[in-house]
């Protein structure tokens, strides 16, 4: 046992949730107690989703418990498909189903033999894997059933060159911004987006997926196993580099032209003109680290934390495009920890890998950064030692689900980013100058409860009774409450007189 | 089989699949370790139970909460780690860090399905650490959200004391977990009527926890604590007064004169106390006035708050309902009756374990002008052109007594009065495609 606050990652089962709502057309059902569907209010308040989340509980009850799901689960898929019509049903243990060891597989090869749609079992082990292992597994676990080399047996690749974008996920972080960034650069560049992966893709575009030329996997966490499973089975290569900052764009374009290479006959791809432009004038990222402005930050001191891909990437483009010195990089992917390693060598003066947020605590307070960049937890550790912070990866909160067009991937999510970093500093520097300068108000705030005036008398029972109600509504109630006493001719105010004028107000806010 | 006999035979009760959306009844920690003050809850589950607790607490969580996930890992599964040594050394480490009156458990489904013997290591650890511990199984398998405070009070039922502190004949404890202000208001509003009390359950502190002899008159202030009834009942010997819940002005009334009326006290004023309610009340009468509700049902309060918004003048089409006790919530459903009856309305569908996917058909068909749903269903809902209000909010808010009817009807017509607003627009059905599931 596990004594735990808070965690960055969530159970596998919600991996599995991610990939399956992501899709069109598929459906999720949960072998779950009452209560653990708690995804789809998630999907639907963090995500605003206008659809229903295709997500489903075939509940675990007492009767489950004493007897088995016998026919419930049984049923409960048969009546999904015909109510639904998915495409796919992916029956999903919970840890609590897990331990049950009921024979899903079974339920499934029943329901098949009446059912037209496919039902699969989402293959995750609750105790063994987290949410992102989950999502990268399942993912290869639908499309390697969708498209495999019995139903594509060889690859005709698209005339026009071509690539497939695996990784965008529903909840993921940013990802709708990032993916159409990369899909306005690839579309400047003449190159085609065969299919994008998970996200709004449906089953049948699945078998399309070996046509193209090259796959790209944008993020660390989800889409490797993908990758790998196509470039096995018919040889398509990949991309794994993070196309965020400038000399990650550089970079990952780089790479995609040197794979397209490969594969056309003719060397014809040069992106460097390209690459020159965007850099120099498309994106104000690069003059803007060289604007006297940006010279301010010089040598600040940043802490980094977040999932793989978000926290390298930043370290990286703090450290070689801002000038910014990062004392601590560290992420929750506990799974990656080599290849994080590898990444950020030589960039900081120290790497944490954990999952456990009082440790990132105990470090932020020993390092003493000017800013954090991190996640959702990170900005509240910030909060409270007064440090600011840029939210830079999930586990994130409505705020960061946001509505206009805000990238971290490509040319504008540069200039984004560098906003971001910007802005964290410059608060940051003006809390150092109101501290010197004694604050904005050096009137102590604390309010004097009794009145001031003296034209009432509030009894000391009423006077506690006011220090209940919260600090941001006190002065109204207790405005409301003098203003019904005066009505009424009271010159004390009592308990009674307090709820009184409560019950009378009848203003409609 | 207490569900099998109708108390009432004129309402009649349907019964669904179960199939709804709910929250977990583990998120009673939420407020309950807000209430009792010098509280610890050790919830013993998975990292499922974990992401539950802190999306569904949202800033909560950054407050350091005294709660705490006890997660079990494969170890702790396949018992290959010792129960008791474990969580031994977690409550050592809570002692050592908050030092708290009190340790609550919160079982879990996979404590159950593990068949983690909570209550009987409880005691060893208890006298070992020297801090009384409280066992509470709220899971999923058995109950539905608000009935995870029903087991925690429950289980705090042994631990009142049974002294008589004074020599009053008639004790009377009120249950039910509620904000002091709340709490103080009705005791207030019963002391006008020459009722006392000796105690809430719960208290502020554990410390504090009200004397419960034999013969002690209870009453509960929320539908969702039969559990909670009837453990003070068989176990302590307690007397319940069944009354209706004092939410609305209507049921606030209803309560006050069942308790004073079982405690042979003539009530004085109240007629004309809920007759000025109601008239300060006005202004939202006449937006919800001959309006259709719906209740998809999660939360148990769905009955008291359909008779209330009945008595506003609503039209409620169907009450969803969780679990409905027919026995602890006999007087509430008599006054519904009567409500419909003196309304000369008809007596609303009550559906126990609702399906939530037959019912947005039903909603479809009915279009309601409101409906009363979880957060899973109301933007969807929203973008189809219904307008909802989400339920948990009910949870969340001060609905007792009196002074805060006008709290629920703030609720209740915010989306009517949000959309007079928006009215002009044409901004009405915002999804693509026509069909309601997709």
């Amino acid at each position: 046992m596990k004594l735990v606050y808070w965690m960055y990652l969530g159970p596998a089962h919600i991996g599995t949730l991610r990939i399956v709502s992501s899709f069109k057309n598929m459906h999720a059902l949960m072998h779950a107690p009452l209560g653990d569907d708690y995804f789809n209010v998630m999907r639907s308040m963090l995500e605003r989703e206008r659809d229903f989340t295709p997500v489903t509980v075939s509940t675990v009850d007492r009767h489950v418990l004493a007897r088995g799901s016998q026919e419930k689960v049984f049923s409960n898929l048969v009546r999904k498909e015909r109510e639904e019509e998915p495409s796919l049903l992916v029956l999903t243990p919970t840890c609590t189903s897990s331990i049950l060891q009921e024979d899903l597989q079974n339920f499934i090869e029943r329901a098949m033999l009446t059912s037209s749609s496919t039902i699969l079992l989402a293959d995750v082990n609750h105790y063994r894997i987290n949410e992102l292992q989950a999502l990268d597994k399942t993912l290869e676990q639908i499309v390697r059933h969708f498209c495999n080399k019995t139903t594509v047996p060889e690859a005709i690749l698209t005339t026009e060159p071509s690539v497939n974008i695996i990784g965008p996920t529903t909840l993921g972080f940013h990802n709708t911004h990032d993916i159409q960034e990369l899909k306005r650069i690839l579309q400047s560049l003449k190159i085609k987006v065969n299919c994008i992966l998970p996200e709004g893709a449906s089953a049948n575009q699945l078998t399309d997926l070996p046509q193209a030329w090259v796959n790209i996997v944008p993020y660390r966490e989800v889409g490797l196993m993908t990758a790998e499973y196509l470039k096995k089975e018919w040889g398509t290569p990949y991309i794994s580099e993070t196309p965020m900052g400038l000399i990650g764009m550089g970079k990952w374009l780089t790479r995609l032209q040197e794979t397209l290479n490969q594969i056309s006959n003719r060397p014809q791809f040069n992106f460097s003109s390209f690459i020159r432009k965007q850099t120099f004038f498309v994106s104000q990222a690069a003059w803007f680290s060289r604007s006297i402005d940006c010279q301010n930050l010089t040598g600040k001191r940043a802490v980094v934390f977040g999932d793989a891909t978000h926290a390298v990437a930043l370290t990286k483009i703090l450290t070689q495009e801002m000038g910014i010195y990062v004392a601590c990089c560290g992420t929750y992917c506990t799974h990656d920890k080599d290849w994080f390693m590898e990444q950020v060598q030589g960039l900081c003066d120290e790497v944490l890998i954990t999952m456990d947020h009082a440790q990132v605590y105990d470090m932020i307070v020993r390092l003493e950064p000017a800013a954090i960049f991190g996640t959702q937890m990170e900005r509240h550790i910030g909060k409270k030692l007064n440090i600011p912070c840029g939210v830079i990866s999930a586990p994130v909160h409505i705020q960061n689900f946001p509505l206009g067009y805000r990238p971290f991937f490509g040319y504008e999510g540069a200039n984004q980013i560098a906003d971001l970093v910007y802005n964290s500093f410059t608060l940051g520097m003006e809390d150092h100058l109101l501290e010197m300068f004694g604050g904005h108000d050096t009137i102590s705030t604390k309010e004097n409860i009794q009145d001031k005036d003296g034209e009432f008398n509030w009894d000391s029972k009423a006077l506690s009774e006011l220090q209940q109600i919260p600090g941001f509504v006190r002065k109204k109630v207790r405005t409301n409450t003098e203003k019904y006493a005066k009505l009424k001719g009271f010159t004390t105010i009592t308990i009674d007189v307090l709820y009184e004028a409560k019950e009378n107000a009848s203003s409609i806010s | 089989m207490e569900n099998a006999v109708n108390f009432n035979p004129e309402i009649q009760i349907e019964c669904e699949t179960g199939n709804y959306h709910t929250f977990c009844p583990i998120s009673c920690v939420s407020w309950l370790y807000q209430k009792i003050e010098d509280s610890f809850f050790l919830v013993i589950g998975t990292k499922t139970c974990g992401y539950f607790l802190q999306n569904a607490m949202g800033v909560m969580i950054f407050a350091e909460p005294r709660y705490a996930m006890a997660e079990l890992e494969e170890g702790d599964v396949s018992a290959q780690l010792n129960d008791y040594s474990e969580l031994q050394r977690l409550c050592a480490q809570v002692k050592k860090a908050r030092n708290p009156s009190v340790i609550f458990w919160i079982g879990t489904c996979t404590t159950e399905i593990i068949k983690m013997d909570l209550e009987g290591l409880a005691p060893r650890i208890e006298a070992e650490i020297n801090i009384p511990i409280v066992v509470a199984r709220a899971n999923g398998l058995d109950y539905a959200f608000t009935q995870g405070e029903d087991t925690v009070l429950a289980a705090l039922c042994q631990r009142c004391p049974t002294s008589t502190q004074s020599n009053q004949s008639k004790n009377l404890v009120l249950f039910g977990s509620v904000a002091s202000t709340v709490s103080n208001m009705l005791t207030r509003e019963l002391e006008q009527q020459g009722v006392s009390i000796t105690g809430w359950l719960p208290a502020q502190n554990y410390t504090s926890l009200p004397s419960i002899p034999p013969q002690t008159f209870i009453c509960g202030v929320n539908p969702f604590l039969n559990r909670t009834a009837a453990t003070l009942i068989r176990k302590r010997r307690c007397v319940l007064i069944s009354a209706p819940f004092p939410i609305g002005p209507d049921g606030t009334r209803a309560w006050i004169e069942q308790i004073c009326s079982v405690l042979g006290i003539q009530p004085v004023g109240l007629v004309e106390r809920e007759k000025r309610v109601w008239e300060s009340l006005q202004p939202y009468l006449k937006i919800l006035e001959g309006k259709s509700i719906f209740f998809m049902g999660d939360n148990l309060l769905e009955i008291s708050l359909a008779r209330f918004l009945l008595r506003c003048g609503m039209k409620v089409y169907e009450i969803g309902i969780p679990y409905l006790d027919q026995r602890y919530q006999a007087s509430e459903l008599s006054l519904l009756k009567e409500t419909c009856d003196q309304l000369n309305q008809p007596l609303p569908r009550i559906v126990e374990k609702p399906d939530n996917y037959y019912q947005v058909q039903r909603i479809q068909e009915l279009k309601p002008d409101i409906t009363i749903t979880g957060m899973a269903h109301a933007n969807p809902l929203e973008a189809r052109n219904f307008l909802t209000k989400w339920s948990v909010e009910f949870t969340f808010s001060q609905i007792h007594g009196f002074a805060h009817a006008r709290d629920i009807l703030e609720l209740v017509s915010r989306p009517l009065r949000r959309n007079t607003s928006l009215g002009e627009l044409g901004w009405t059905k915002l999804i693509k495609s026509e069909p309601i599931l997709s």
